[in-house]
């Protein structure tokens, strides 16, 4: 009976648990349901992935009103690899992060935190799970008003022009993505992402619906930080509070991208004459110069946060580049990155947590020598990085060469893609150095004498996320199977 | 007569743009919240326009011997959705701007810049 | 082990490509050498590392450990995939032991290290796999190699060149940068690692790569691979001039072993069985040679704190056991009986011969002389010059389980030239399972 209401599940238990956690008064029962919560999500996460297999949808119709007209949940690998994402990422940074949250919002503030994380955690889940492109909104607008919360409810006032900015284009991209929708819905009549797909073929090239791809396309890679849409990202990255930091930079970037790729593949790519060709002739250029001018300013930033937001960018881009080879090889490799990226990037953000509970300034030089004193988290953090170069034995190696190989494929433009793949990687050892020395080889500074490793309980929860990149690099069966299937399901929608 | 018969989507445009300036041209953090505004109200117009049927009515099923147009109901209800969303939106970004005068004493972007790299 | 070629595979990474083991007699060599003189050097270590008050002694001994496991993982790796993985592991591992001092030069000296071998393995050899992978459809070393007819012209030159130059451990100009960076690390860490496991490890790859992945056979017929005799034989004389002028002791010893890796690769780019056989056979021997060499250097640098050439002068009365020792792994490097290096070079030189390769023979001669010309000076200066006046330094002989050490390695060097023939037989069954008919 109950394992029919997975999907559904998935979704209500932290939006149902987001008001019971605000109506708490202190912050450690706010904490525990809102773990509860998270982790429950995540085992409802891994029951749908092992339901789920092959190219087999999930289809669910929210309160048995029949698809189309009622709200479909529709949960594929690729949902389900993501559903993975999500809460893994949000109950690894809620168990690791009680302490680092103490240190940076006030007491009294905490139940309404963790009920805004909760309404995060179900708005991306909602996203992921839902099959109709309304709903996709409201739950977009979920999540990313409860995401402006978190960021804006640190100590720091850096993050509010930066959650500002971060407002503004966000709702931006997300008022675009409904003109999208809307424009669609005028020429066919549906909002159901399968139904859309169908329906579109009558009207496909007439003017509205092609001004429907710009706009949700444009909207889309606003809010996934995609290069050059990306000026909110760093600063938001930087300033949030260093938990949520790990949080959002493990997953919400990656959502949107997973709403772009399902939603171009389900409705347009069917039926859209070239719409294959401008798919990759657009995207493919962006992800480049994501990759390149990312990686560069990282190597010359000085703020520890900001340089890994940066970092991220760039691996956006590698996602995209995946995706736009337009090939099974080519999304298979983005949509695994996008696993290994989250649990390389979620793991240095959790160390970075770790390590600002003792030293408040993460500017480069004020973390000379803290090798020597926090071995621990500087170990897992820099375990995490090699993941990110893409040291074999690591799950980052795993996407890089699936990414290669899948470049190799694409003929003379993709030799020119290796190059820029490799170039980039050497980038990543550049400034993935440059912080080892720093850590490694310079002398503690005065202040810093007497500094201690982070709490136990969190650097337990780090290196699990931590040995996790070493896990998957040696036995990536489980996200190369889903993305696999994800990549297939997204190619078996073209004609 | 046709271009001029669509005039609810020259609005709409017009409407868009306005917006769209405002947000990205005025350094007065209000003024760009008071563009978001009205960038997101273009979308309302934009639903509502599309779901007029000529001659259709509200969709109230009364129980009259001859047959009734009705407007279609579905996109007021989304936009009703939308409205709640855009509340929010622009409640959460004047929190903000107070947050901001609090901490920087102002709410021109120029001047926010410039604090910040004093920093 | 006659014939038989055990394989283990261990986990299976991606759909065809798995993480597996397989014992093969070149790898059986060098995983041989490598074991044997981590032993040696062990000892070495306590002498060296104790001798000379050096911090961190812990953490020294156990990154030693993961750098030779990783050794011995490339020796046994059944595909080039597992190979790859350990030799990153390698890279990463031995990177702390270069930067072990921490200070500002050691740090700079290990970015370089660290800067080239990443750079090459990650620009280079990856692709380089990744390419033969998309052609080849397998990475498995097979005899006879798995490329012949999926590359051809050009295309079969370019990705040798992505494979030797990828491979950065195996020094070939211009990326031998790192080796004499590689020498501010602790003379146990230059000894096994910068002269056997991480060098021995690069020339070992491209070794490997040329039998089992290309073939010999298609090597031999595809014109654009000839560069690779040139490339080398250029390293092997411009590296052995370099070392002409220099002061450093240790630096002198890396541009050697620049020069005498490239005699490997030489021997590999001539593409015959028996220049094959005569590549693993210097793997082995220089290998004996320099790790002797640099544990005189250390024994000296410990008891008597000297670094250069010019401050040996009469050094040998002082220091016999040592300066002896030193003079063994010097004829090694010239290639003079009854050394481990006249049989290797030996090998070489017949190979060369028989593939008609006039420029190798001549580059093995020129080379060998330029040796001669920067060892004899220095055996002249240490056992027949006088002690400089001045101040006494009151020096003995280093400590025990410095002597000892390297007195077994000197003994070896001259052991193998006696028994190499057994040896050579079954370096030999890298072409056939039979013994050499």
């Amino acid at each position: 009976m109950w394992p029919e209401q997975l999907p559904a599940l998935a979704v209500a238990v932290p939006l149902a648990c987001a008001p019971v956690a605000a109506l708490l008064r202190t912050g450690l029962p706010a904490w525990t349901v809102a773990t509860v919560a998270s982790v429950a999500s995540f085992a409802f996460a891994v029951l749908l992935a092992g339901s789920v297999g092959g190219l087999d949808e999930l289809s669910y119709a929210v309160g048995s009103w029949p698809v189309p007209y009622g709200i479909e949940l529709r949960i594929t690998s690729f949902s389900a690899l993501l559903l993975l994402i999500i809460t893994g990422a949000s109950s690894a940074a809620l168990l690791a992060g009680r302490h680092s949250l103490e240190t940076e919002v006030a007491a009294p503030r905490h139940p309404f935190f963790y009920a805004a994380w909760l309404l995060v955690l179900g708005g991306l889940i909602g996203i992921v799970v839902s099959g109709d492109a309304f709903n996709i909104f409201v739950f977009m607008e979920v999540s990313s008003l409860a995401t402006y919360i978190l960021v804006a409810g640190g100590s720091n006032p850096r993050a509010l022009p930066a959650v500002f900015k971060y407002l503004v284009m966000g709702t931006i991209g997300a008022t675009f993505y409904l003109i999208g929708v809307g424009l669609i819905y005028m020429m066919t009549g549906t909002l159901n992402l399968a139904d859309m797909g169908t329906r579109i073929h009558d009207v496909a090239d007439l003017k509205p619906i092609l001004a429907a791809v710009g706009f949700v396309t444009i909207g889309l890679i606003l809010k996934a930080g995609l290069f050059p849409l990306h000026v909110w990202l760093p600063n938001t990255y930087a300033w949030s509070p260093h938990i949520v930091t790990a949080f959002i930079a493990a997953c919400s970037a990656k959502v949107s991208l997973y709403v772009l790729l399902r939603f171009d593949f389900m409705v347009f790519q069917g039926s859209l004459v070239d719409h294959q060709l401008q798919f990759s002739g657009f995207l493919m250029p962006l992800a480049v110069l994501a990759i390149l001018v990312a990686s560069g300013v990282a190597m010359a930033e000085g703020n520890l946060k900001r340089l890994l937001a940066y970092s991220s960018v760039a691996q956006i881009g590698y996602v995209v580049l995946g995706a736009s080879l337009m090939t099974a090889s080519g999304l298979t490799a983005g949509i695994i990155h996008m696993f290994n990226h989250a649990l390389a990037k979620g793991a240095m953000f959790l160390a970075v947590a770790g390590i600002a509970i003792r030293i408040t300034s993460l500017r480069l030089e004020d973390l000379a020598g803290i090798g020597r004193l926090m071995p621990w988290s500087t170990a897992a953090f820099m375990l995490a990085a090699l993941s990110l170069i893409g040291i074999p034995g690591t799950a980052g190696f795993v996407s890089k060469w699936y990414l290669i190989s899948a470049a190799l494929d694409a003929g003379t433009v993709g030799v020119a893609l290796v190059v820029v793949i490799v170039a980039s990687s050497l980038m990543t050892v550049a400034y993935i150095w440059r912080i080892a020395e720093t850590m490694y080889f310079r002398a503690p500074l005065d202040n810093a004498a007497g500094v201690r490793d982070a709490p136990p309980w969190m650097l337990g929860v780090l290196w699990v996320v931590a040995l996790a990149n070493v896990w998957f690099g040696l036995l990536p069966g489980i996200p190369l199977v889903l993305s696999a299937d994800a990549a297939a399901t997204l190619l078996g929608h073209l004609p | 007569m046709k271009l001029f018969g669509l005039y609810n989507y020259w609005v709409f445009a017009l409407l868009l743009m306005i917006g769209l300036y405002a947000v990205i041209a005025k350094p007065n953090l209000v003024k760009k919240l008071l563009g978001l505004s009205i960038f997101q109200s273009a979308v309302f117009l934009l639903y509502i326009s599309m779901a007029k049927v000529e001659g259709g009515t509200a969709a109230i099923i009364q129980h009259t011997a001859e047959p009734q147009i009705f407007s279609n109901p579905l996109p007021h209800v989304l936009i009703l959705t939308a409205i709640v969303v855009g509340v929010s939106t622009v409640a959460l970004g004047l929190a903000i701007v107070v947050r901001i005068r609090e901490e920087y004493g102002t709410i021109e972007e120029n001047e926010i810049q410039a604090r910040d790299r004093d920093r | 082990m006659a014939g038989a070629r055990p394989a283990y595979p261990v986990l299976t990474l991606l759909p065809g490509l798995e993480i597996a083991f397989r014992v093969e007699p070149l790898g059986a060599l060098f995983a041989a050498l490598a074991s044997l003189l981590w032993l040696l050097n062990t000892v070495y270590s306590i002498g060296y590392m104790r001798g000379n008050r050096e911090q961190n002694q812990t953490r020294f001994y156990v990154l030693f450990a993961v750098a030779l496991s990783a050794t011995i993982g490339i020796a046994f790796a059944s595909n080039l995939l597992t190979l790859f993985l350990f030799y990153e592991v390698l890279t990463l591992s031995t990177y702390p032991l270069v930067a072990h001092k921490g200070d500002a030069k050691s740090v700079a000296s290990a970015r370089v290290y660290l800067g080239v071998l990443l750079a090459t393995s990650i620009g280079l050899l990856l692709p380089a796999i990744v390419w033969t992978w998309r052609t080849a459809g397998t990475l498995d070393f097979t005899p006879g190699g798995i490329l012949d007819g999926h590359v051809g012209g050009l295309a079969t030159g370019l990705l040798l060149a992505f494979y030797v130059f990828g491979t950065g451990k195996a020094a070939l100009m211009p990326v031998h940068r790192w080796l004499p960076a590689a020498m501010v690390a602790p003379t146990p860490v230059s000894a096994l690692l910068h002269a056997v496991a991480v060098v021995k490890a690069g020339v070992f790859v491209v070794t490997k790569v040329i039998i089992y992945i290309f073939g010999i056979d298609f090597l031999r017929t595809q014109g654009s691979a000839d560069w690779l005799l040139y490339a080398a034989g250029f390293t092997m004389v411009a590296a052995s001039v370099v070392a002409l002028r220099q002061e450093n002791l240790k630096r002198l010893l890396a541009y050697s072993t620049v020069a005498q890796l490239s005699y490997v690769t030489l021997a590999a780019a001539l593409f015959r069985p028996v220049s094959e056989t005569g590549a693993a056979l210097h793997i082995a021997s220089h290998g004996l040679g320099k790790i002797t060499l640099f544990f005189a250097a250390g024994s000296i640098y410990t008891a008597a704190r000297k670094t250069e050439i010019s401050q040996l002068d009469g050094i040998g009365r002082r220091m016999p056991w040592t300066c002896a020792a030193f003079a063994v792994g010097a004829l090694a490097m010239i290639g003079l009986p009854p050394t481990a290096g006249f049989v290797s070079k030996w090998q070489i030189l017949v190979g060369s011969l028989q593939s008609g390769q006039h420029f190798a023979v001549l580059v093995i001669i020129l080379s060998t002389a330029i040796t001669s010309a920067y060892f004899m000076p220095i055996l002249h200066r240490v056992w027949f010059r006088s002690e400089p006046t001045g101040p006494r330094v009151d020096c003995r002989e280093a400590p025990l389980p410095i002597v000892l050490a390297l007195t077994t390695t000197a003994l070896l060097t001259v052991a193998f030239f006696f028994v190499h023939p057994p040896i050579l037989e079954f370096a030999w069954q890298m072409f056939s399972t039979n013994a050499r008919p």
